[in-house]
């Protein structure tokens, strides 16, 4: 029979190993998040194309005709819809993961698991959507006939570096909700933010014709970037990768992915004291 | 490691644990908390950490142990009882065994699987059906997915809910929700079981089938089941032994029966106050003396308060105030609203009689204050004396009576209850 040890600090020591443990619970959690999400609203999963996709016609509408920003010679809705559905899962990843510790503070308070399994199940949910809202990806390529080249085959790759980019800010935002609650008002303004930091409405093109190299560099010092460039390189097949940016970019994004993993772990022991 | 078989569960042949080795081994376990500057407020706020930023931290934090120094041992099939006051460190005991909350000092040792059934349906979601919340719920309660499927029937059935698997449990009525989470967490396949204060729940039927299951549940399978409630009697009817936990120690270990009345008996019921020193002022009355006894039975309890005052010069009456745990004034016992006491070259004694409303469960304190009219106050003796109530004044009542239902239970009766027609 196995024999655990409870000591003060002990549990740092077999946290990966609880981690695997508990899987099964996080597929519970995240099952049961998405059954809910889809059961609670009349529209259900319409929602979660509506939003992007009201997003994608109005910046194109914007951007593209008003503002006559170029996407890489691909009409505007295309490379819009390209970085909005990354942008989108980040940003409900972001939002989801932190209100999921205090949205579960039941749990948190009466049972033990890695609380890491919370966050990473809203991550998950966020990612749900993201594969519905490929369908109007589909559907605006098929409409302006941007055919697929074989970039796409790499697109699971970007879409894992979409997962490590939100997963690093979610557990961040979401160990910062629980010690500090006026930290959700921060959030929403992040986000809203963020669409314009980003290159959602413009391409980093664009930046790099107006501003040059280090435009393009100083704009990369955001890890969503390397998410988006990778997306349009992939779909919109028109562009080259510009190696320093991306690897700025994404080196970013695993960093805040350690500082993450590092202060949830750090604050993770107190939260069924404080929440 | 020597053997005292006698002492020893018996061992069922195919039995996988070696029943020599405890379940469950604590050694000098503690949890300490810091209460802040405002004790209430856990979580903080970005903006006060911001403005505290550049200031020193605050040092006025006090420290305060939920639990301290703490070892017991418990042997495998053993159902262990543990009851105390509200704040005795119960709830600290368990969550610490359950590892929600990491200890500060000292070691838990468990042999084979824990889980908790800290309280009936959590993790339940009411949009979900009932079939997908047991799911949910025995994952959560630790089950993986093969055990639950192996035990769903049986879970159904002693629920009763066959025909509304597929409702969401939001349509369910009270009864069949705690039925249902019951039945989850009864079919729990672990080596010890912590329950907290579930049978609080449900009709008095069910509560019997609870206990049974319970029961069964420590005798056939040999799991060890640790139990906390304020139900007395449901705790000396399961138990096979008994812990008291008080201000966070272990005061007493034992057999249900003599712990049980231990604890009712010797909860404290008189308490006494002398003064260290007299007040400078002369010609003041000053206690001396006050001694407290707690009396009656609930829901009519008595305190009988014997005061010894050193005489002044002008004519005073005195005030009792009565205090809860957190130190907000229940109530004031003023035996007689104008001076009533002459000053005498002597000393003087008083007896005073109240007659307590019913309280709740839990610790009071008592300051008392003498003077010659509402706004001369000669003496303030504050906490005085204290006594505790053990019992709640609801007799039957299996829920813990805590302050989240007020400290003072009005006396209520049931004056008319037939079936009628509205129309």
């Amino acid at each position: 029979m196995q024999e655990l040890i409870i000591e003060a600090g002990k549990s740092e020591a077999h946290y990966w190993r609880d981690l695997w443990r508990y899987r099964e619970l996080f597929g519970f959690l995240a099952w049961r998040d998405i059954l809910v999400r889809y059961k609670q609203t009349v529209i259900g999963v319409a929602w979660a194309v509506i939003r992007p996709l009201l997003t994608i016609f109005i910046g194109a509408g914007i951007f593209g005709t008003l503002a006559g920003l170029k996407y890489d010679g691909v009409p505007a809705v295309v490379s819009i819809c390209a970085a909005t559905l990354p942008w989108y899962f980040f940003s409900s990843a972001l939002s989801e993961s932190a209100g999921s510790l205090v949205g579960n503070a039941n749990l948190i308070s009466k049972i033990y698991f890695p609380r890491m399994i919370l966050p990473a199940s809203a991550v998950v949910v966020a990612f749900v959507d993201f594969a519905i809202t490929m369908v109007i990806l589909a559907g605006v390529m098929a409409w302006h006939q941007v055919w697929p080249t074989w970039r796409l085959l790499a697109l699971p790759l970007f879409t894992l570096l979409a997962f490590v980019t939100a997963m690093g800010p979610g557990l961040l935002f979401t160990a910062l909700n629980v010690k500090y609650r006026d930290f959700r008002y921060i959030i929403p303004f992040v986000v809203q933010f963020g669409q314009f930091v980003s290159p959602v409405f413009y391409t980093t093109t664009e930046v790099q014709e107006k501003f040059g190299d280090w435009g393009r560099i100083i704009v990369a010092i955001n890890p969503i970037v390397a998410v988006i460039d990778g997306f349009r390189w992939a779909i919109c097949g028109t562009t080259e990768m510009h190696w320093p940016s991306f690897a700025l970019s994404g080196a970013f994004s695993l960093v805040l992915l350690g500082v993450g993993v590092w202060y949830f772990r750090r604050t993770e022991k107190t939260f069924a004291d404080v929440i | 490691m020597a053997r005292v078989w006698d002492s020893q569960p018996i061992a069922f042949p195919g039995d996988t644990f070696d029943m020599s080795l405890p379940a469950i081994q604590i050694t000098s376990l503690g949890k300490r908390y810091q209460l802040g500057a405002g004790a209430t407020e856990r979580y903080k706020t970005l903006r006060e950490s911001l403005a505290n930023w550049w200031r020193t931290p605050d040092r006025s934090e006090r420290e305060f142990w939920a639990l301290r120094d703490l070892s017991f041992s418990v042997q495998p099939g053993e159902v262990l009882g543990i009851i105390g006051q509200n704040g005795a460190g119960k709830s600290t005991l368990l969550k610490l065994i359950s590892r929600i909350t990491e200890p500060t000092e000292g070691r838990i040792s468990l042999r084979g699987r824990v889980a908790s059934l800290l309280e009936v349906g959590t993790g339940f979601h009411p949009e979900l059906t009932g079939r997908e919340n047991i799911y949910f719920n025995g994952s959560v309660l630790g089950m993986t997915r093969a055990e639950i499927r192996s035990k769903f029937a049986e879970i159904v059935e002693f629920a009763g809910v066959e025909q509304f698997l597929d409702l969401p449990v939001k349509r369910y009525s009270s009864g069949m929700y705690v039925r249902l989470a019951f039945a989850v967490a009864a079919h729990l396949q672990s080596e010890v079981l912590i329950v907290d204060e579930v049978l609080a729940v449900g009709d008095a039927e069910f509560q019997k089938r609870c206990v049974g299951r319970l029961r069964s549940v420590a005798n056939e399978s040999g799991r060890t089941v640790l139990f906390v409630s304020h139900n007395l009697a449901v705790v000396q009817a399961m138990c096979s032994r008994v812990l008291l936990l008080s201000g966070g120690r272990l005061a007493q270990d034992g057999s249900p029966s003599e712990v049980i009345s231990h604890y009712v008996r010797g909860a404290s019921s008189e308490s006494r106050w002398t003064r260290g020193e007299l007040p400078r002022v002369e010609d003041s009355w000053a206690f001396e003396l006050i001694e407290l006894q707690l009396g009656g039975e609930q829901p009519r309890m008595t305190l009988r308060l014997q005061v010894e005052l050193r005489c002044g010069g002008s004519d005073v009456f005195i005030a009792f105030d009565i205090l809860d745990a957190a130190g907000v004034p229940l109530m004031q016992a003023l035996p007689k609203a104008t001076p009533f006491l002459k000053p005498t070259p002597l000393r003087c004694r008083v007896v005073i009689g109240v007659e307590l409303p019913p309280l709740i469960p839990g610790a009071y304190a008592v300051d008392a204050w003498v003077g010659s009219d509402f706004s001369r106050t000669h003496d303030h003796v504050r906490n005085a004396v204290a006594f505790e109530i053990t019992e709640s004044p609801t007799t039957g009542r299996s829920v813990a009576h805590t302050s989240d239902h007020g400290s003072i239970v009005p006396v209520s009766e049931v004056i008319e209850c037939h079936p009628c027609d509205l129309t």
